[in-house]
């Protein structure tokens, strides 16, 4: 381990991280000592299950040393062994916050690898729920750590906020956190019919919610005072350690994989990519803020030009047949079988796409060996990126700052950890 | 034997007017906060209470009996428990204290037995005594003894005051050391810091208030009050003694660790802060001692800025009980229009850093109250 690790005294070989005082040297004074505080992966603050190790001097950090990797579930190695529409589920779990992003990135790369398009009802489809997703997740992000300051009323109009997507998001999919909406070639279902109205009355609610915040944080002087200048990047950092976002747009390195490669349809819309200048947690803060605004912004253009037609391409090697031809007709019955059984069976290859997620580029690394299985996946996944600059950010700062840093990084654990 | 017994019958009495007002603090917390944000609150225990099978029997004799206390006597009572459990006051006196009091004592592992249980002890002991010099209401007449509502009745209550404030926290450094742990030991620095720093600005805006009174005594001081509305500290001097309460409720916010300077228990960065160690109903005792010197912070502040239980332009009556009742009436009301205010403020705004806090303390409010005392001395000379 780095320099950091000696002198934490970590020895990972053994017994972990040590979280005794310092011994005494010679050449100390009386008040030379640091103080090793250990925060996590148990701490009430670090929502996703990850560990800091700070050292202290008084309320300082000297140093700190960030452990993630205790909510791993093998994800990648998990998917090796299923169909690539059964990926799906596990795909919800990655960033629990915003789902559906994470199914529209996988559908990507499995079409990708088809070599299909899906209907451009589809496509719209999938900006709308997308940006939906990325509300909450911006939602979620905000609320925490405005929560983690202190202002936990905000934290509550923040989730109210959310509830109307929530429920917005039932009604389309049936479900609320985990929705396996996606699907291969296409998606589980239409919109409702009512779906335009209901999102018009719900994105008012929001409005005034955010309002509210708004005049809660942006200009409230104990919350700039926390938040600026605290755990700055510059643009180069940010580079350097592949930061993507708006955790990265927050420090003005401008590049959002919605405007820059677009994806399913994004083309077509008007938006704006805010950027921050100085890079600290204030400029995060309103990053993610304004970016609430141009995804509902997206959502309603979205939903205006809204084309006629199918959700799924027609194609019954890579979508399941309609039930009413599964039951009447031996064709229907075989490709139901295959279907089910062996799965969509992209060609020999490797593609990565990558999609814009809450926290970042979410990308999909896929090799296909011709069967019914992924032979590889890889997940970039934006979190665990953000988590190696967390030390840099952090040294220097006081104790007070690290849990509203950590939050604007917004390290989701099953993202990161996967 | 006589004056003893006054004494302690006015103790208990005051006693009982600290818990009430400490209780209605922390029910206004509860559903206070939960209006502010918009959610329910406590609003389930006691709900399910009816009268129901209560006393029915066959006995013929016994039944109008138990016809008029099921009817008249339960019937009401329960409507009244139902009620006041709807609105959450059941769940916060009640089945917290009785929650706390059945849960298990934990004590962290190597620290002392009898530390450990001095810290709640002392930070909510001398908050109850500080009590002890506040006149509640104005002096009643009953034949030829004149009653005082005021337990202590010195001529330095205010010293009194200040000295009990200082006194709170040790029980803060205590609970802090005896937790054995890093976060109490953080909170407790935090504590004991953010005390000692604020009070410096409590004991200059004070003695530019005495400057005003020319007393310590708080009976005098309200008495003081009485009259126009131009007699209340808050306007004496203008504007030395409306800066003079605008620092003081920043201080006195900071010294009862809420609001934005809950710092020595911020919960997202030190767990619970100096109390992190403790539970049951040493944690609650905590709280206590909490809610007790908001209500204590609230009634400084109506004594010495908002004419104690003085109406502006009403006089009533020396000696009269039920001037003395209205008195009291009007005293509480101030005092909780001030716990409620600081309680909307805890629930609005986000907090401060430790070193945005320090410099707050001393390069903020320590100065202006300096120069606040200096302007007020001067201008009480050329008088």
């Amino acid at each position: 381990m780095s320099e950091g690790g000696e002198l934490l005294n970590i020895d990972y070989g053994v017994g972990g991280v040590t979280t005794e005082m310092r011994p005494r040297q010679e050449g100390d004074d009386l008040h030379s000592d640091t103080m090793i505080l250990n925060l996590g992966p148990a701490h009430p603050a670090t929502h996703g299950t990850v560990r800091i190790v700070a050292e202290l001097s008084g309320e300082k950090i000297l140093n700190a040393d960030v452990e993630v990797g205790y909510l791993h579930r093998g994800f990648e190695k998990m998917c090796e062994t299923v169909t690539y529409n059964q990926v799906m589920p596990y795909a919800d779990r990655l960033n629990y916050v915003s789902p559906i992003i994470n199914n529209v990135g996988w559908c990507l790369t499995v079409e990708k690898l088809l070599g299909i398009e899906v209907p451009k009802r589809a496509q719209y489809v999938r900006v709308v729920m997308s940006e939906l997703s990325r509300v909450c997740d911006h939602l979620t992000c905000l609320g925490a750590s405005a929560m983690e300051l202190g202002a936990f009323t905000v934290m509550l109009y923040m989730m109210q906020a959310r509830e109307y997507l929530w429920e917005l998001i039932e009604e389309v999919t049936g479900a609320r956190l985990t929705i396996s909406y996606g699907r291969v070639g296409g998606l589980k279902d239409d919109l409702p019919a009512d779906f335009h109205e209901k999102m018009k009355s719900a994105f008012r609610g929001i409005r005034k919610h955010l309002e509210n915040c708004d005049r809660l944080l942006t200009r409230n002087r104990i919350f700039i005072d926390r938040m600026c200048d605290v755990a700055p990047l510059t643009c180069e950092q940010v580079m350097q350690y592949g930061i993507t976002g708006p955790l990265g747009r927050a420090s003005g390195f401008d590049y959002d994989v919605r405007r820059d490669f677009p994806y399913s349809s994004y083309e077509d819309f008007e938006f704006e990519v805010p950027l921050g200048e100085k890079g600290d947690n204030y400029d995060r803060f309103l990053v993610r803020f304004q970016e609430l605004f141009q995804s509902l912004r997206i959502c309603e253009q979205a939903m205006e030009q809204m084309p006629k037609g199918d959700i799924s391409v027609e194609d019954p090697r890579i979508v399941l047949s309609p039930k009413d031809e599964v039951y009447n007709s031996i064709d229907g019955m075989i490709n139901h079988f295959e279907m089910v059984i062996f799965g969509v069976k992209p060609p020999k290859g490797d593609v990565y796409i990558p999609v814009e997620g809450g926290n970042g580029e979410l990308g999909f690394y896929t090799v296909s060996d011709g069967t019914g299985r992924p032979y590889k996946v890889h997940v970039r996944a934006p979190s665990f990126i953000h988590m190696g600059a967390v030390r840099e950010m952090l040294i220097g700062q006081t104790i007070a700052d690290v849990v509203p840093t950590f939050g604007m990084v917004n390290m989701i654990g099953g993202e990161c950890d996967r | 034997m006589g004056a003893v017994l006054g004494i302690v019958i006015k103790g208990f009495l005051v006693q009982q007017v600290t818990l009430g007002l400490a209780s209605f603090c922390t029910w206004v917390e509860r559903k206070g906060s939960a209006l502010i944000q918009d959610r329910v609150g406590a609003n389930r225990a006691g709900t399910n209470l009816y009268v129901g099978e209560f006393l029915k029997t066959d006995v013929f004799l016994l039944k109008p009996f138990a016809f008029i206390v099921r009817n008249l006597l339960l019937r009401p009572a329960f409507a009244v428990f139902r009620f006041l459990g709807s609105i959450g006051v059941i769940n916060t006196l009640l089945n917290d204290a009785l929650k706390a009091l059945l849960k298990e004592d934990f004590v962290p592992a190597g620290t002392n037995l009898f530390l450990h249980a001095l810290g709640p002890f002392m930070a909510v002991f001398p908050v109850f005594l500080a009590f002890g010099v506040i006149p509640l209401a104005p002096d009643v007449q009953i034949f030829d003894t004149v009653i005082r509502f005021q337990v202590a009745e010195i001529s330095t209550g205010l010293l009194f005051l200040l000295a009990m404030g200082s006194i709170a926290v040790y029980g803060v450094v205590i609970a802090g050391w005896t937790g054995n742990n890093k976060f109490s030991l953080l909170g407790a620095l935090r504590a004991a810091a953010q005390m000692i720093s604020y009070e410096l600005a409590m004991g200059v805006v004070f003695a530019t208030v005495v400057l005003h009174f020319g007393t310590f005594d708080l009976y005098r001081v309200i008495e003081m009050q009485g009259g126009s509305i131009a007699n209340w500290g808050v306007f004496f001097m203008f504007p030395t003694g409306f800066l003079c309460f605008l620092i003081l409720f920043i201080v006195g916010m900071a010294e009862t660790k809420r609001g934005p300077f809950d710092l020595p228990e911020s919960e997202s960065e030190l767990v619970a802060g100096y109390f992190t160690e403790y539970s049951g109903m040493k944690f609650l005792l905590f709280w206590l001692g909490e809610f007790a010197e908001i209500a204590l912070f609230a009634i400084v502040l109506a004594t010495f800025f908002f004419g104690g239980w003085h109406i502006p332009f009403v006089e009533f009556p020396a000696g009269e009980w039920w001037a003395a009742l209205i008195g009291h009436a009007v005293f509480i009301g101030k005092v909780l229009f001030f716990c409620v205010l600081q309680i909307t403020i805890r629930w609005t705004l986000p907090r401060f850093r430790y070193d945005q806090l320090m410099n707050l303390g001393w390069k903020m409010l320590l100065p202006l109250s300096i120069v606040n005392l200096i302007v007020a001395a001067a201008v009480k000379l050329s008088l």
